[in-house]
């Protein structure tokens, strides 16, 4: 899927000062080392399955299912995962990898400070220095995140530039690779930045859909007709997506953050209403007005909030091979509210996007049609902040 | 021959950075004035970007005091065709790939052939990523400026080699922004870009005292003052030309 230069279509590339080209050169170098070394693989599974609990399970939501009254809906359960997202597949791949090369600090960017506590808890596991940037108004939304991460051992450095939030996280994050790169590795938390970024997050996250394919096989005989997931950068969809890619028939649905709806102002939904553009390393599409600023983007869930996709989200966008849908700030609350009373899953609400979408869809397909929305992550750190979207206010 | 010659024809050539708009196009012209009366060799003027990723707080300062005053890529194209009536030493236009890409590489660049920028410096432009922009900056003849980091080893030559204008080498690690000390070892890169090319090297990053402007213009053939610069457009605001004029002076008076 990938050529020369890590492009993806015309997507990708390696936009990035001269100082970080030969730490993304050494990084590539050994990622390809590696990513086919039998030691590294078996050590990663290892971590995967005895420490993050995978294979995540593959549950037949059949109440939501009978409720919509449409086509069967599962749920792939990211969520169960220890530290309780996706995040943690790439950031044990990347540790690991991080150690192998000689490096003993991590740095990483966070949103809804998931990827921050995955990246902090493999440092504590692999006895290595961690720092965090975290947008100070993300500091605000996902107070416990904060916490966990300096429990983990982390620094977090609140992040105060510009919106305040994950992109500014991101900048800041370069900035301090540009600073420090000898011993320090960049454990970039989505499938966005430069090459290899996008390349390695996508095979450490691919094992979701390798395991959904399995698991659908055993349980149904079939591959699904559909599989959702919800988009910001894009690393769990495109996790969830990659081992259906050459599979035609199976439709795959991002679900983009519109915040508070795509004709405004305030929203995220990058593919929706974005235009191509060069940022963060990457051609691809971005939230930007005509001169190139980047927009102030907009969504409850500081985790989709992103003005960027990633350069393979915008390549099968292009060539038609996944499609790419907004969900609103109030549509996704109530997915949140709807899984949580339905089938006794608190979904993050990055996640309760895809399962927003899923719910327009299902019932529009017949009854043997089967979908798959990956719950990205557990919804426990949004709860202060949906209690407030409702007009709740309660304390941690 | 490049027009960018000319700034290194005056013995070591100083080189200012500027953001336009900061506080706003006025002042910015004045500012301009002033450093090209006092011995400024070349200028660097900067489009603001939303999120300049190479900028330490200082520039990253004067990025969102610029685009907040409403600065526009088209409105310094007319402001630099304005005083380029009266200011004839070469300049460029430092900004991100992502403010010549979305207005139109063609566009863009033919522009700034019109109204007489010389080259453009873009920070997030490495080697690999160059033919982005390079066939239409040599379509147009507006160089393309390469940069050289500390980190950049056994890139040097290869980058060298094919350098245009002149070559602006990185003086430290991390983002722009001003340092009591420069611990590279600069010497060995500069060694390195004579045996690959005759074009001129200027030092950046870290620079703001006339000690520190003559050794590395010592040891190059130019030295580049970004941050020091906005630090007194800062300070002084509106009235900040006649600051940068005598900053500039001070600093052109040490590499002489």
């Amino acid at each position: 899927m990938t050529n020369k230069n890590g492009r993806f279509g015309i997507h990708g590339g390696q936009y990035i000062p001269e100082t970080l080209m030969n730490a993304v050169i050494e990084l590539e170098e050994a990622y390809n080392f590696y990513k086919n070394d039998k030691q590294f693989n078996d050590e990663l599974t290892a971590l995967f399955n005895d420490y993050a609990g995978r294979p995540s399970r593959l549950y037949y939501a059949e109440k939501m299912t009978n409720d919509l009254g449409g086509a069967k809906i599962y749920l792939k359960r990211e969520d169960l995962n220890h530290t309780g997202a996706h995040k943690i597949n790439n950031v044990l791949g990347q540790a690991l990898l991080a150690k192998k090369m000689g490096k003993t600090r991590l740095i990483a960017e966070t949103g809804a400070g998931q990827h921050g506590v995955a990246t902090a808890t493999a440092a504590a596991l692999m006895g290595m220095e961690c720092v965090v940037f975290m947008g100070e108004e993300d500091t605000k939304r996902q107070a416990l995140n904060v916490y966990r991460m300096r429990l983990l051992g982390s620094d977090v450095v609140p992040v105060k530039t510009g919106t305040a939030t994950l992109k500014d996280a991101v900048s800041e994050a370069m900035r301090e690779w540009t600073s420090r790169i000898e011993d320090t590795h960049y454990c970039l938390g989505s499938v966005m930045g430069p090459h290899p970024f996008p390349t390695i997050v996508r095979d450490f996250q691919s094992v979701i859909s390798k395991e959904i394919k399995q698991q659908m096989l055993e349980k149904e005989g079939r591959l699904p007709d559909a599989v959702l997931a919800c988009v910001g950068g894009g690393s769990n969809a495109i996790g969830s997506f990659y081992h259906f890619i050459e599979d035609k028939d199976v439709q795959l649905i991002g679900c983009e953050a519109a915040g508070r709806g795509i004709d405004t102002f305030e929203t995220a939904a990058t593919m929706n209403t974005g235009s191509l553009g060069i940022f963060h390393g990457m051609k691809s599409y971005f939230c930007q007005d005509k001169y190139g600023q980047i927009a102030p983007v907009y969504s409850i869930s500081a985790g989709l909030d992103y003005p960027g996709v990633g350069p393979e989200h915008a390549y099968l966008h292009d060539i038609g091979r996944a499609q790419y849908v907004p969900v609103t700030d109030e549509e996704a609350v109530c997915a949140f509210e709807y899984l949580a009373k339905t089938e006794g899953i608190i979904p993050a609400i990055e996640s309760a996007h895809a399962v927003a979408y899923a719910m327009k869809l299902a019932p529009t397909m017949s009854k043997d049609k089967i979908i798959v929305i990956t719950v990205s992550g557990r919804g426990d750190k949004d709860c202060a902040a949906i209690a407030r979207y409702r007009g709740e206010d309660i304390h941690e | 021959m490049s027009n960018i010659n000319k700034a290194f024809a005056n013995g070591k050539a100083f080189i200012p950075f500027i953001t336009c708009g900061d506080p706003d196009l006025q002042t910015t012209a004045e500012v301009v004035k002033a450093a090209a009366d006092n011995g400024a060799d070349l200028i660097e003027l900067g489009i603001p970007f939303s999120d300049p990723t190479a900028e330490g707080p200082v520039i990253q300062g004067a990025n969102i005091r610029a685009l907040s005053g409403g600065v526009t890529t088209d409105k310094i194209f007319d402001f630099v065709r304005d005083i380029r009536k009266e200011v004839t030493i070469p300049m460029v236009f430092m900004t991100y790939a992502n403010v010549v890409f979305s207005y139109g590489a063609e566009k863009f660049i033919s522009t700034c052939k019109e109204i007489g920028i010389d080259g453009l410096i873009l920070p997030d432009l490495p080697y690999e990523e160059k033919d982005e922009f390079l066939p239409v900056c040599q379509k147009y003849g507006v160089d393309l400026v390469s940069l050289i980091a500390p980190t950049s080893a056994n890139r040097i030559s290869m980058i060298a080699k094919e350098a245009e204008g002149f070559l602006y080498i990185v003086s430290s690690l991390g983002v722009t922004g001003t340092r009591s000390e420069i611990k590279t070892d600069l010497a060995s890169i500069v060694k390195i870009v004579r045996e690959n090319t005759n074009i001129p090297c200027a030092i950046g990053f870290g620079i703001s005292t006339p000690e520190q402007a003559k050794k590395m213009s010592d040891i190059a053939d130019g030295a580049i003052v970004g941050s020091a610069i906005i630090k007194i457009i800062e300070k002084y605001g509106k009235n900040s030309p006649k600051y940068v004029g005598e900053y500039v002076k001070s600093m052109k008076d040490a590499i002489r």
